[in-house]
Formats: structure tokens, C-alpha cells, sequence
């Protein structure tokens, strides 16, 4: 009895959450009055999958697609390696100042970045980076929550396996690409995926260090299609449905990374 | 395990020689400083120029009259504009109304689903996918999916609440409070956060749900069951259990969740830039401190304001971290 309430109460919370998404899905297939007259029916009368073609035909989302697929695949490999070498001299090693400089490292975790972008606007500029892919992916090659990740991996590694390789004959660099990284892939992958998808779902950024049109990511490609053709609802649905279906997809595939830090960023804090 | 580690071609080969050269200097407790530096310089280098250095630059821009990247200094002008500014305060009063509504609901809702989630054996994991789904997706995209929903001509909020005979609203367009929509103009239409903002708290609390479950789920696996059935069997009700026992050893649980909240909290920008701006107008009902900042920025070019605006966003969150930590010792206990 408690425990079929439990379901039903489950099973709605769930229906609110997806709704959204089965309404965005459902409108973008609809024609144009149909998707702008409150039907509760989320599904079209008959599919338009002309919508997609319409779609594409007025904005290049493959371009957009592109971009941000560059942009953010470059941003998690170079958050990945650069996270790989500042956990493990965290984790592993020791040296001085260590505490305060791992302090600092987490400090920045604490800042959002809505506050300190204009500074880094103003350093953009001076790099002379503005509209460009530099400025899109550098900045972003770094960051705390990733090196905390790994450290944490890496302290709770055997030290064993460390001194049988140096026992070989083998350095610190060569450690970390042939055992190291392999031992805290599953931080890797999630630590990869963490900084892909915040890449992918960044608007603030992109929308102030590029204008070119050429640059867009789709978060901005899809904001400038809001103003373009922001009456049109079922457009404006099937683009959308652009952005978000491919993360959904990639979510699905990697989901139990995302739940891992999650919790390792609730319970080794 | 010990593939190729004698040196082999392409990187490892430029791996072996870096690992080389950088082994010199006092090794200390397995690191030499060289090798040290070397692994620490790429993250270190970039957070300090992209992480720390803005912050220290934030405190020096907010100093000078700078107006697309010219201007003077002007000593705590900037600070004394914002604390005479009516905008601004009117932006501290819906990041304050925003922060209320959210976090606390985002708790109690995201407990009422991870107790239940408990209560469960089969589908568990099913359901927390879905309700993890929204957190992982775009805010941006889906909220202007929401924006859709909740369009006065035609969404689909308006056609519910036909259905029930009841009123349309006009959700995200409404400047008036929530409250004064409810009473039917009974209080007073500016008492209270808009019916708009109200509408941005709740994809909000839609949009981050998924991760307050997912860390709740963790700390109520941790509860040894025992307890929870020992309170059982001596008479206890669920409410009490829930009361006595659950909540208690869940406190450093929910003490991480309003602290993270709170930070996230306050730099909400995309919800509020996706749903209400462009088109509409909700009487400033919806510009939090971020807009505000935002808008000074890319707007109107008024960099050292927009600076002045991020450093007492800074010293707010801050502030409230320690407040909070202060408070931690009285509720939260640990083990």
C-alpha cells in the first residue's frame, strides 16, 4: 500500500520533469498553428519532418554544431590532462605550500564566473583574442573542481604501485600516462565529461567574446535564432531540440560518471 | 600493468627524456621541485590568470569610472552610485526572493523524492535518470521550451487552467506579485516576488532537482538501516523517525546543499536571461544582481560599475558562506 503510493507519487514527479522535453519534441514536429494554438496534446496530428530541413534552412546549425563540438572537445581533453597532472602532484606528492596552494585552487570553485568576467573580458581583448577560438576554449582549460576530482582518486590509491614502477626505473610522467591515468579512468571519463557538457551549455561567455556569426556555439546560435525567428514557435522548438537531444544522448550513455561526481562532490568535501 | 616502461617511441619517448630532465633537484618525499612545477604549472598557471587574477582585478576595476574600456579613476563612486541606486537594490531584493524560493524548496522537494526513492526496490535507477535528465540539459534550451509553455497566447499552462475553469495568467509577462494574483488584488501588487519571478524559481528548482535527489539518495544510503528500524520497533511513526533519526544524520547532507545552493544561487543568469528578457516587460521584477551586472556591461559599456556590481556579489557570497558555516556548528552534526 505505502509502496504503490510511493510509485504513483514517483510517477508523477517524473511525468512534470520529462513533460518539458516531450513537449519540445512533440512541437517542434507540428505545423506553425497547430504549435502556437494551447493543444494539451503535445504530439502533432500528422509529423512534419520538413520542420528539420525549414530549420536548417534558416540557420546553419551545423556550423554551430561544429564550433561547439570543437570548442568543447578540445576544453574537456584539456581540462582532463591538465587536472591529471595537478591531482596527482596533490595527491601524490609533497611539497611546500601545498595546503595554501590547494586552497587557492578551490577558492576559484567558490567565485562564480558571473563575477569575474569582465576582467577576463578586458584580458581577452588585450591577448587580442576576441572572436576568435582561443577565446572560446583557454580560458577554460583549467579548472578546480577537476583537479579536485582527481586528487581525491588518487588518494585513495595504494602507494604500492607507485613504488614498483619506479622500481623499474620509471619517472613521474611516464607513471601517470601508462599506470596513473589508467588507475583513476573512471574520474578521467568524468572529469572529460563534466567540463564537455559545461562547455556545450555556456552561454554567458560565448555570447560576450564573439560576434562573428561564424563563431557562434549553439547556445548562442540558438539565442540569435530566437531573435530571428522567434514567433515561430515549432522552429523555435525543433532548434532547441538541436541543442539539447545530443547531450541527452550522451548522458544516457555515460550517466552513472555524472551520479560518481556528483557524490564525490557531496561527500569527500 | 608494466607495459612498455622502458622508453618507447613518439610521446613516451619525449616523456622519458622530460622525465628525465626534470628528475634533478631535492627530491622530496618522492617529488623533486622540477617535476613538481612541471605538473602543477599548466592547471596553476590558467586558474591564476582566468580564476584568481580577475577576482583581484574585479576589486581594482570597480575603482575606476571605465566606460568600454576607457575611463578614470574614481576612488568608491561606483559604490556609493549602487548604494543610492534604486535598480540596485530592487536587483538584491529578486536575488533574495530568488534564493528563498529555490534552495529551500529544491531541499524539501528533493527529500520528499529521495524518501520515496528509498521506499522503492524496482525502477530506482530509472527514475533518478529521469529525474537527473533536466540538470544535464542546456538551461538556456530548455528554458526556452519552458518560455512556450508558459506564453500567455496559447501555452500550455493557460489551456490547463482553462480546462479548470479558472483564469489566465499572464506567467512570465506578470510584474505584479504572486501574492496579489492569488488574493484576487486582496494584498497589494507590489508585496512580494512577481508572478513572474515565481515562474524562473520554479524551472529552477525543475532544472537543478535532479542533483539535490542524487546527493540525498547518497546521504539517506548511508544511514545504517538499523537505526531507522530500531526507532520502528520501539513505537516511533514514520514522521518521527523522520524527525529524530533521518534528518539528524543527514545535516552535513543538507548543510552542502544550501551552501551550494546559495553560491548557484546567486550566479543564476541563464534562466533569468532566457525566460524573461527579450519581449516582455516585468518592471525590473526580474533582474537579479547578474542581469543587473549583465546589462550595465553589455548594454550600457559601464565596466567599473559592472565591477563594483561583482564585488559586492563577491563579499555577499562570501558573507553568507560564513554566516552559514557559523550557524553549521549548531545543527550539523558529523558522525
Amino acid at each position: 500500500m505505502k509502496r504503490s503510493l510511493s510509485y504513483i507519487a514517483l510517477t508523477v514527479f517524473a511525468g512534470i520533469m520529462v513533460y518539458p522535453f516531450v513537449w519540445m519534441a512533440g512541437t517542434a514536429f507540428k505545423t506553425l498553428p497547430e504549435s502556437m494554438g494551447g493543444d494539451l496534446n503535445p504530439f502533432p496530428a500528422t509529423w512534419q519532418w520538413g520542420n528539420i530541413a525549414t530549420t536548417l534552412a534558416e540557420a546553419p546549425f551545423g556550423q554551430y554544431f561544429f564550433n561547439s563540438i570543437l570548442v568543447s572537445t578540445i576544453v574537456g581533453l584539456s581540462v582532463v590532462i591538465t587536472s591529471l597532472m595537478a591531482g596527482y602532484a596533490f595527491g601524490r606528492l609533497r611539497f611546500r605550500g601545498q595546503g595554501l596552494l590547494f586552497g587557492l585552487v578551490l577558492a576559484t570553485m567558490m567565485v562564480p564566473f558571473e563575477i569575474t568576467f569582465i576582467p577576463n573580458f578586458v584580458l581577452i581583448t588585450r591577448f587580442g583574442w576576441y572572436n576568435s577560438y582561443a577565446a572560446l576554449i583557454v580560458p577554460w582549460c583549467a579548472n578546480a573542481f577537476g583537479v579536485f576530482l582527481v586528487r581525491q582518486a588518487f588518494l585513495s590509491l595504494p602507494n604500492a604501485y607507485y613504488d614498483a614502477a619506479v622500481m623499474d626505473g620509471c619517472g613521474h610522467l611516464r607513471f601517470l600516462r601508462h599506470i596513473g591515468a589508467s588507475m583513476v579512468k573512471p574520474t578521467l571519463v568524468t572529469v572529460f565529461l563534466f567540463a564537455f557538457l559545461g562547455s556545450y551549455n555556456a552561454l554567458l561567455w560565448p555570447l560576450v567574446v564573439t560576434s562573428d556569426p561564424s563563431l557562434r556555439v549553439v547556445q548562442v546560435g540558438l539565442a540569435s535564432f530566437l531573435m530571428d525567428s522567434g514567433v515561430r514557435l515549432n522552429l523555435l522548438m525543433c532548434a532547441s531540440s538541436f541543442v539539447i537531444v545530443p547531450s541527452m544522448v550522451l548522458f544516457l550513455f555515460t550517466q552513472r560518471y555524472f551520479e560518481e561526481s556528483a557524490l564525490s562532490s557531496g561527500l569527500k568535501e | 600493468m608494466s607495459r612498455q616502461l622502458t622508453p618507447g617511441y613518439g610521446v613516451d619517448r619525449v616523456l622519458s627524456w622530460l622525465d628525465d630532465r626534470l628528475s634533478g633537484g631535492r627530491e622530496v618525499h618522492g617529488g623533486g621541485w622540477r617535476v613538481t612545477t612541471f605538473l602543477l604549472s599548466p592547471a596553476v598557471l590558467l586558474l591564476g590568470l582566468f580564476g584568481v587574477f580577475p577576482i583581484v582585478a574585479t576589486l581594482v576595476l570597480s575603482l575606476y569610472d571605465l566606460r568600454y574600456g576607457e575611463g578614470t579613476f574614481s576612488g568608491l563612486a561606483n559604490y556609493r552610485e549602487a548604494i543610492h541606486s534604486p535598480a540596485f537594490w530592487n536587483s538584491v531584493k529578486v536575488t533574495v526572493y530568488y534564493l528563498v524560493g529555490v534552495v529551500p524548496v529544491s531541499i524539501v522537494l528533493g527529500f520528499v523524492i529521495a524518501w520515496g526513492l528509498m521506499n522503492i526496490t524496482r525502477g530506482r535507477a530509472l527514475f533518478r535518470t529521469l529525474y537527473f535528465l533536466p540538470y544535464i540539459t542546456s538551461a538556456y534550451a530548455a528554458a526556452l521550451v519552458w518560455r512556450a509553455l508558459l506564453n500567455p497566447q496559447g501555452g500550455l499552462l493557460n489551456a490547463l487552467l482553462a480546462v479548470f475553469h479558472l483564469p489566465a495568467q499572464q506567467w512570465l509577462l506578470e510584474p505584479r506579485g504572486v501574492l496579489h494574483v492569488i488574493s484576487g488584488g486582496y494584498v497589494a501588487a507590489d508585496v512580494g516576488p512577481s508572478l513572474a519571478l515565481c515562474c524562473v524559481v520554479a524551472f529552477d528548482i525543475w532544472h537543478g532537482l535532479g542533483f539535490v535527489v542524487v546527493i540525498l539518495l547518497a546521504g539517506l544510503s548511508s544511514i545504517p538501516r538499523e537505526l531507522e528500524d530500531a526507532a520502528r520497533i520501539d513505537g516511533a511513526g514514520v514522521l518521527q523517525v523522520i524527525r529524530h533519526v533521518t534528518l539528524p544524520l543527514l545535516t552535513p547532507t543538507l548543510y552542502f546543499l544550501l551552501l551550494v545552493g546559495t553560491i548557484k544561487g546567486f550566479q543564476a543568469f541563464n534562466s533569468f536571461y532566457a525566460l524573461t528578457q527579450s519581449g516582455g516587460n516585468t518592471l525590473g521584477t526580474t533582474e537579479n544582481l547578474v542581469i543587473y551586472l549583465f546589462a550595465n556591461f553589455y548594454d550600457n559599456g559601464r565596466w567599473g560599475y559592472g565591477a563594483a556590481i561583482a564585488t559586492l556579489l563577491l563579499v555577499a557570497i562570501v558573507g553568507l558562506a560564513l554566516v552559514q558555516a557559523r550557524f553549521a556548528r549548531r545543527w550539523v552534526h558529523y558522525g
